[in-house]
């Protein structure tokens, strides 16, 4: 008898079908819950049952009698977790993957519209063109715009995208929403993307036929919170990597232009593969009479370090180019120069003064303790230049000796660092590729035009290289054109 | 096209100008993208047959691909200027790899069918391509290699791109002439030529790749590290059986110094090609390779008989390998036969 009415009393909706089929009875939980024409024959074990807006898991237990019970245990919330759980991870690994704020925004809107609401839009944070806008409407492609709008007619919202003070979601009255944000709203609520630290924007939800609960509103804060993360994330590191680009944009290797009399072809491998600048650097530039001034180099050092001692030199040598332009004071000078400052390291440098001449190119060159440049003849011969000097930046004094080539049309004048000539490696892996190998490479290199030469070179000393680390590498080609027969 | 036999001697004779009057010309006739990829193209298919078979040399090849290289300026320069209407594509090639032409052609053909193009060039090592990707955040990637033996390094690079949220569609002679490296890759999509590749992203859109996976996922078989074990010692291993080499073909010992060191070249090649032929688990890039090799080092009158050997010692040395003794086996099984 006590087990009768415990079941009676439960409050697990439960109910005995007989052997024929038909409701034998019911607990008051069932009662409350099961319309009278319910038909439990249809029911599987372990399937759900939709009731009044709620979800059962069927259990069947079989009685001795033939009979059986059917409890009925409310998996609503179960299961409303489960997927609000696997949203949460669905959206996390999606944004994951990004670092780029268009995209994260629009992974926010698109999951938002499909999960918590009608339309969602993600608004970042100002930038100097506008409010970018992600918008997706239910089943429809996000849209992404920089918009015009003024936020401040959107209670909370401006606060929502500063990121401070710490505001709560906000409803916002469907009537008094601008045009920009919603037309047919019923239920519009605002949520900021916490960007801790970074302002990421707000996530603005709308519902056309319904209102949003209290416990959807909490979830929304809870999506909102793991989106602004990933969001605010990839900001920084747009920011950063502007910030990046821009103070580096200096260092980089010159775009060179072409001349009417001289080809010209720079090539730079640094030696991180994650950086774009070193410590070798090469320079172009235009002197009065169509003469152009050449200049590459070597900092002691690599990396960042050596890159921003680059772009110190090379300042210098432009500065230093509006008064001199004659190789051996030029050198000097910069001597002194880099000689003054504390925080210089000695550099190895070559120049070059390039004047175009009815044979091809008269090229003058000064090594400032440098690899000498090598002469690259149309028909394959190769000779290095006749030029010495002492390292720029340590000694007091320096010593350099000119060299004066002239290159007929078809000829080459290979500048390069030791990058290339110390590039460790070779099929045995235990070898330089060495000045030797080089010249013998460049014999077959008679008549190429500049920026084939210089990609080959890079080419053969990757190639011995293989996967093995490598210094930086430069090199430059002056090349007096072929001339149209 | 007579264009083509024109533009080949122009290149060959590296004259610029006659190379650029023969593109322009012929562009006024047939349009930029026939001229980019059946006449500028076909010179380059051109290039390579004739180096496989030494008619040209390396300088030569890149000498030819500059003119080239320049004749698609000016072609770009006279290109028809619209605002793009389509999405926006990143064309780069693989770490490692140096054959850009490939992948320019693709940037100028894309540009003309209206893409937003963002042409990185040869070479891009992967940490520069992806922060690329996250700073821009294209529609697609299109990666394209050349050389088998960058196919580790593009199945890396792809993997990285897709972990970045980017589909990535692939090209090049890397990949098989049907693909399917691209596929077992897990590629988005893959494209026998620059006009398909145009086509394909003009009629569909390719989904954005779903959770980041490892690259081990798509090759189960790496699991046995024979990949791992053979590229790290590779430079031990040729080493070792350059020596065992010297001691079995007498004739090496009268070798020059340039001789040795072709050797020493075309044994690390092997390597390098047996290394990649692991990792992708297929025979017949191996095999492939060398009757390439054979017919190149024929082509440029360069003894064979150190092949056989070499093979022969390679396999001592990676006894404990079963798929690499099954890669060296079949090619001594189809010598014999």
């Amino acid at each position: 008898m006590v087990t009768v009415s415990s079941w009676l009393r439960s409050p697990c909706p439960a109910l005995v079908v007989d052997t024929a089929g038909a409701v034998h009875g019911m607990n008051d939980a069932a009662r409350s819950l099961l319309p009278p024409e319910v038909l439990p024959s249809e029911w599987q074990h372990g399937e759900s049952v939709h009731l009044a807006e709620r979800s059962y898991a069927a259990h069947r237990v079989d009685n001795e009698d033939g009979s059986v019970t059917w409890w009925l245990l409310d998996q609503t919330d179960l299961l409303l977790e489960r997927d609000r759980a696997a949203l949460l991870t669905r959206m996390s690994s999606a944004l994951m993957t990004s670092l780029n704020p268009e995209r994260c925004m629009t992974v926010v809107a698109e999951m938002a519209a499909a999960h918590l609401a009608d339309e969602a839009l993600v608004i970042a944070p100002q930038s100097s063109s506008g409010h970018p806008v992600t918008r997706c409407r239910r089943g429809e492609a996000p849209t992404y715009e920089l918009q015009q709008v003024d936020v401040e007619e959107v209670v909370g919202l401006s606060e929502a995208l500063r990121g401070f003070p710490p505001v709560p979601s906000r409803w916002i009255d469907p009537a008094a929403a601008p045009e920009w944000l919603a037309r047919d709203g019923m239920s519009i609520v605002v949520t900021p993307l916490p960007g801790h630290g970074v302002p990421a924007g707000a996530l603005i939800l709308i519902r056309r036929d319904k209102t949003f609960s209290d416990d959807e509103e909490a979830f929304a804060r809870l999506f909102a919170s793991r989106a602004g993360v990933a969001i605010s994330a990839a900001s920084l590191f747009t920011q950063q990597a502007e910030i990046t680009d821009r103070l580096t944009r200096d260092l980089l290797p010159p775009v060179l232009r072409r001349y009417p009399h001289v080809e010209l072809a720079g090539r730079y491998r640094a030696a991180a593969d994650t950086e774009r600048v070193g410590g070798d650097f090469y320079d172009v530039h235009e002197l009065p009479d169509e003469q152009l001034f050449v200049v590459l180099g070597d900092v002691c050092g690599k990396g960042l370090e050596a890159a921003t001692q680059t772009g110190r030199v090379r300042t210098a040598v432009h500065a230093l180019l509006q008064v001199v332009t004659d190789h051996d004071r030029m050198l000097a000078a910069l001597n002194q120069a880099l000689l003054t400052t504390d925080t210089s390291r000695f550099i190895t440098t070559v120049v070059g003064t390039v004047r175009p001449v009815e044979a091809g190119l008269h090229v003058r060159l000064t090594s400032g303790g440098h690899l000498p440049p090598l002469i690259v003849r149309v028909d394959g011969t190769v000779e290095a230049a006749a030029t010495r000097g002492t390292l720029v930046g340590i000694l007091p004094e320096i010593v350099t000796a000119t060299d004066e080539v002239v290159l007929a049309p078809g000829d080459s004048c290979l500048l390069y660092t030791d990058g290339i000539t110390e590039a460790h490696g070779g099929p045995l892996g235990d070898e330089e590729f060495g000045e030797e190998r080089l010249r013998r490479a460049l014999t077959a290199c008679g008549g190429m035009p500049a920026e084939a030469l210089v990609e080959h070179v890079h080419m053969l000393a990757a190639q011995w290289v293989g996967d093995g680390e490598h210094d930086d590498m430069a090199t430059l080609a002056i090349t007096a054109p072929r001339r149209r027969p | 096209m007579e264009a083509v036999d024109l533009l080949w001697e122009a290149a060959l004779a590296g004259d610029e100008h006659r190379a650029t009057d023969v593109v322009l010309a012929a562009a006024e006739d047939h349009g930029h993208e026939t001229v980019l990829l059946d006449v500028i193209g076909g010179v380059q298919h051109r290039v390579g047959r004739e180096w496989a078979s030494n008619r040209i040399s390396v300088a030569q090849e890149h000498a030819i691909t500059a003119i080239n290289d320049r004749a698609v300026t000016a072609l770009s320069i006279t290109r028809p200027r619209r605002a793009p209407v389509h999405g926006r594509v990143t064309v780069a090639c693989v770490d490692g790899e140096w054959h850009a032409f490939p992948a320019r052609l693709l940037s100028e053909v894309l540009a003309l069918r209206g893409f937003a193009v963002d042409y990185l060039g040869a070479q891009v090592p992967t940490p520069h391509l992806i922060t690329y990707l996250h700073r821009t955040g294209p529609d697609v990637v299109a990666l394209s290699s050349s050389i088998a033996t960058r196919l580790p390094t593009a199945h890396a690079t792809m993997t990285a791109c897709q972990a970045a949220g980017v589909p990535v569609m692939v090209g090049g002679a890397a990949f098989g002439t049907d693909g399917t490296h691209a596929r077992r890759f897990g590629a988005n999509a893959w494209a026998a030529d620059a006009r398909s590749a145009a086509d394909m992203l003009l009629s569909q859109t390719l989904p954005v790749p779903g959770r980041p996976h490892q690259p081990v996922d798509d090759l189960p078989h790496l699991a046995d590290q024979e990949y791992t074990l053979v590229t790290r010692g590779a430079r031990d291993l040729v080493r070792q059986v350059y020596r065992d080499l010297e001691e079995r073909v007498p004739a090496m010992r009268s070798y020059s110094d340039e001789q040795r060191q072709h050797t020493a070249q075309d044994l690390a090649h092997i390597v390098e090609f047996l290394g990649t032929a692991l990792y992708v688990d297929d025979d017949s890039l191996f095999a492939d390779f060398l009757s390439w090799t054979g017919a190149v080092l024929d082509a440029r009158g360069v003894p064979t008989h150190v092949l056989e050997p070499t093979l022969d010692l390679l396999g001592a040395q990676l006894r404990d390998f079963p798929r690499a003794q099954r890669m060296l086996r079949l090619h001594a099984r189809a010598d014999a036969g």
